[in-house]
């Protein structure tokens, strides 16, 4: 009874592969709640009359109310409270940074496991049957398939007007797909999610690369679309510019996880795409896209990897789960450390890092401590593989074949923030070419808020404030 | 979209694929290629599109039959579907009257080189053409080569064609001869880098066709990345082509080769299903 009564109170804990095990597959590690798991941490929630999770979540899920109708044991109806302001949660539920959105605001004392709630809804509710929306005279065409871009084509959809999007990969999704590995976020999930979208009406049309294949005038002129929106992320890898970087062994993140994931070149030679890890691997930065790369060479079978990163561990941007779950795999995070050359043998191939300590000094503009080589630390670091994981910025492809669409000196599309609107009349944009490389969910909410300034200018009804 | 209505063998081992591909027709331009993916467990390999047909819709691809790759795609038949096709990628060729053009393309190169060659005769260019390879039955389109070139020279390794000897050694004949403007090659990076060599000794303004490993082909990896001038360029975005004289052969020879060991166990692999499959 005692017991009973203290696991009220505290989370339930969410089932993971165990470590040792996991690191030789690419199953997904939380296994999610059973049932009676998800009933038992919903009772925890206070049910608040001014609930303030609700304002932690960027795109305003009404938390309190499908987590009451969950304890209720009615899931489909949880879900369709969740669906109604977002329209992917099965991948929300997984891969949001809750401890810094809904749950930083749960009044409980251990705050509820939000996403581990929404994440079970997504996964084991029955989608609500789709009433076809009165169909408007106007298409809208959308580029990219990633969460924002997803998320846009949902909602005009559902607005009811006829929505085309393009991707340019052979896959559907955009990071979920490429960037994100299976172990986090299983592409079956993502498969499914993208079907739903389609079965809003919405129209998909893959291997078509905006800016080249088609261009954005192309598309309002001749195409006749009425508005576009520009969801193609932030997709091209910044490198160090360092000494060495050209050398065999050096990958950027992007590419190793687009190989891994995307390609499955770790089913390689069932699958035609090869990936090569060395035994010692070091993974340069030490955000989300560092530490996939890191688990991933993992079960590539590196027998060490470790993250080298300019600042210390608590100064890594990654999230807190995945921090934890990439240590208990093993990886190594190498603090104050920053490499000054890459090192390779008389073929190419590397064979090492050399590397400068770092202390941290005043506050930057980020309001990071900044970190400040220390010198004569130069010490060799012995590798074989390289991965840098150090940020992606906008593809130019687009700002660059579309005239007067003005990009900041960032490369990120000019545009305002409440609508997406960009310096071209009916050219919308949002997520991560509008933003800069940020996360799933305020991708997603850019998608929604674009969709309402779409659907609203082309009814005519834009309201000046 | 992506069927393939017309298949022509130049040898055993080079076939040109005509492939229903609108969008792309509509817009390519010489220069341009596309990454094709063969069959739900493919890869993603970058070929040169070395003709289009705007009015039928379609463009030409020629391939070589050099991997497992390669060889899915040569063993697909009139009326298949290619399972992906992308493009046109890349920075289409820069065209302009420049005086005498003297293009260089070894093998299989010779398709790229094709779409160059017309552009550069229509703007107005004398084109003098040196085609290379192994042995005879590894030249192709000459004819096609021969519509828009002025002269055309033939060298094969063997002598089983043309001259024998190495592509350098045609090209070395004509800049003895008369003068150059410009020099265009592609082909191997081996043949490319000492066409470069050539080049620049003799101070001839050179571009190459940079054929590197790709992955999506449209900037997102680097995997492509090479240096050029000491700069890190993407082909995919940035060329395929390249002022030769900039470019570090050394270095994408090296690149080329990472995956040598893995290519050669899916091969075997390959050949083994396939043989299970006979």
């Amino acid at each position: 009874m005692a017991k009973r009564k203290r696991t009220k109170k505290q989370r339930v804990r969410m089932q993971i592969q165990e470590s040792g095990e996991r690191i030789r597959n690419f199953e997904e590690v939380a296994l999610g709640f059973t049932e009676d798991e998800a009933v038992e941490e919903a009772s925890r929630c206070l049910q608040c009359k001014h609930p303030r999770c609700i304002k932690g979540c960027p795109v305003n899920v009404r938390i309190p109310e499908f987590i009451l109708k969950l304890k209720e044991g009615d899931i489909d109806s949880a879900k369709e409270i969740i669906l109604s302001t977002n329209s992917l949660p099965a991948i929300t539920g997984r891969v949001c940074p809750q401890e810094n959105q809904c749950q930083e605001f749960c009044i409980h004392p251990n705050a509820i496991s939000i996403g581990g709630l929404e994440r079970f809804v997504a996964d084991h509710g029955k989608r609500p049957e789709i009433v076809p929306s009165e169909k408007l005279q106007s298409k809208v065409a959308i580029i990219g398939s990633g969460p924002s871009g997803l998320t846009c084509a949902a909602e005009l959809a559902n607005f009811g007007h006829e929505v085309v999007l393009y991707e340019a990969l052979h896959e559907y999704g955009g990071v979920l797909t490429y960037g994100i590995p299976e172990f986090r976020m299983p592409k079956q999930v993502v498969k499914e999610e993208v079907e739903y979208v389609q079965s809003l009406g919405v129209r998909l049309e893959k291997d078509i690369l905006i800016g080249k294949t088609i261009t954005i005038d192309e598309l309002l002129n001749e195409y006749e679309y009425d508005a576009v929106y520009i969801a193609s992320g932030a997709g091209t890898p910044n490198f160090l510019k360092i000494p060495g970087e050209n050398l065999k062994g050096v990958y950027s993140a992007n590419e190793f996880l687009t190989r891994v994931n995307l390609l499955k070149g770790y089913d390689f030679p069932e699958y035609d795409t090869p990936v090569s890890v060395g035994e010692k691997v070091a993974v340069i930065g030490a955000g989300n896209v560092a530490m996939d790369a890191a688990r991933t060479s993992l079960r590539l079978g590196a027998r060490e990897v470790d993250i080298i990163y300019r600042r210390t561990e608590g100064e890594c941007p990654a999230r807190l789960e995945e921090i934890i779950h990439a240590k208990e795999e093993g990886v190594v995070i190498g603090e104050l450390t920053s490499p000054v050359e890459i090192l390779g043998d008389k073929k190419g191939n590397v064979i090492g890092l050399k590397c400068l300590r770092m202390q941290l000094g005043e506050k930057d503009a980020s309001g990071r401590r900044r970190p400040i080589p220390i010198p004569n630390t130069e010490f060799i670091f012995p590798v074989d593989t390289v991965i840098i994981a150090i940020g992606q910025k906008p593809n130019q492809l687009i700002a660059q074949t579309t005239p007067g669409l003005e990009s900041t000196r960032w490369g990120t599309l000019v545009h305002k923030e409440e609508t997406g609107e960009t310096t071209r009349e009916r050219v919308y944009t949002g997520g991560d070419v509008a933003t800069g490389a940020a996360t799933v969910i305020l991708a997603m909410e850019a998608g929604r808020k674009a969709a309402k300034a779409i659907h609203e200018k082309i009814l005519g009804k834009i309201k000046v404030e | 979209m992506n069927k393939i209505v017309e298949k022509e063998f130049f040898s055993d081992s080079v076939v040109k694929l005509v492939i229903e591909a609108p969008y792309i027709a509509q817009s390519r331009k010489a220069g341009h290629f596309v990454i094709v993916r063969t069959g739900q467990k493919g890869e993603r390999i970058p070929l040169t599109i070395a003709e289009a047909d705007l009015e039928k819709g379609t463009i030409t691809i020629i391939i070589q039959k050099v991997g497992v790759s390669s060889i899915k795609l040569c063993n697909m038949e009139v009326g298949d579907y290619i399972t992906d096709v992308v493009g046109p990628l890349g920075r289409p060729t820069h065209i302009e009257k420049v005086g005498t053009v003297l293009a260089s393309g070894g093998g299989v190169g010779i398709a790229p080189l094709l779409p160059i060659v017309e552009a550069m005769k229509k703007a107005g260019n004398k084109i003098i053409t040196v085609l290379a390879a192994r042995r005879k039955d590894l030249i192709i389109l000459e004819e096609q080569i021969r519509k828009y070139s002025d002269e055309v020279i033939i060298m094969t390794d063997d002598g089983s064609y043309g001259k024998k000897g190495l592509v350098t050694d045609g090209m070395e004949e004509i800049i003895k001869r008369e003068k150059i403007n410009q020099v265009i090659t592609v082909g191997p990076a081996i043949m490319m880098k000492y066409v470069a060599l050539l080049t620049k000794k003799n101070k001839i303004p050179t571009l190459a066709s940079l054929n590197t490993i790709m992955v999506d082909g449209t900037g997102m990896c680097g995997a492509c990345r090479i240096s050029v001038g000491g700069k890190t360029r993407f082909v995919c975005v940035d060329g395929p082509e390249f002022d030769a004289h900039q470019v570090d052969f050394d270095e994408m020879l090296l690149r080329l080769n990472f995956y040598r060991d893995k290519e050669e166990k899916a091969y075997d692999n390959f050949l083994n299903k396939y043989r299970k499959a006979l």
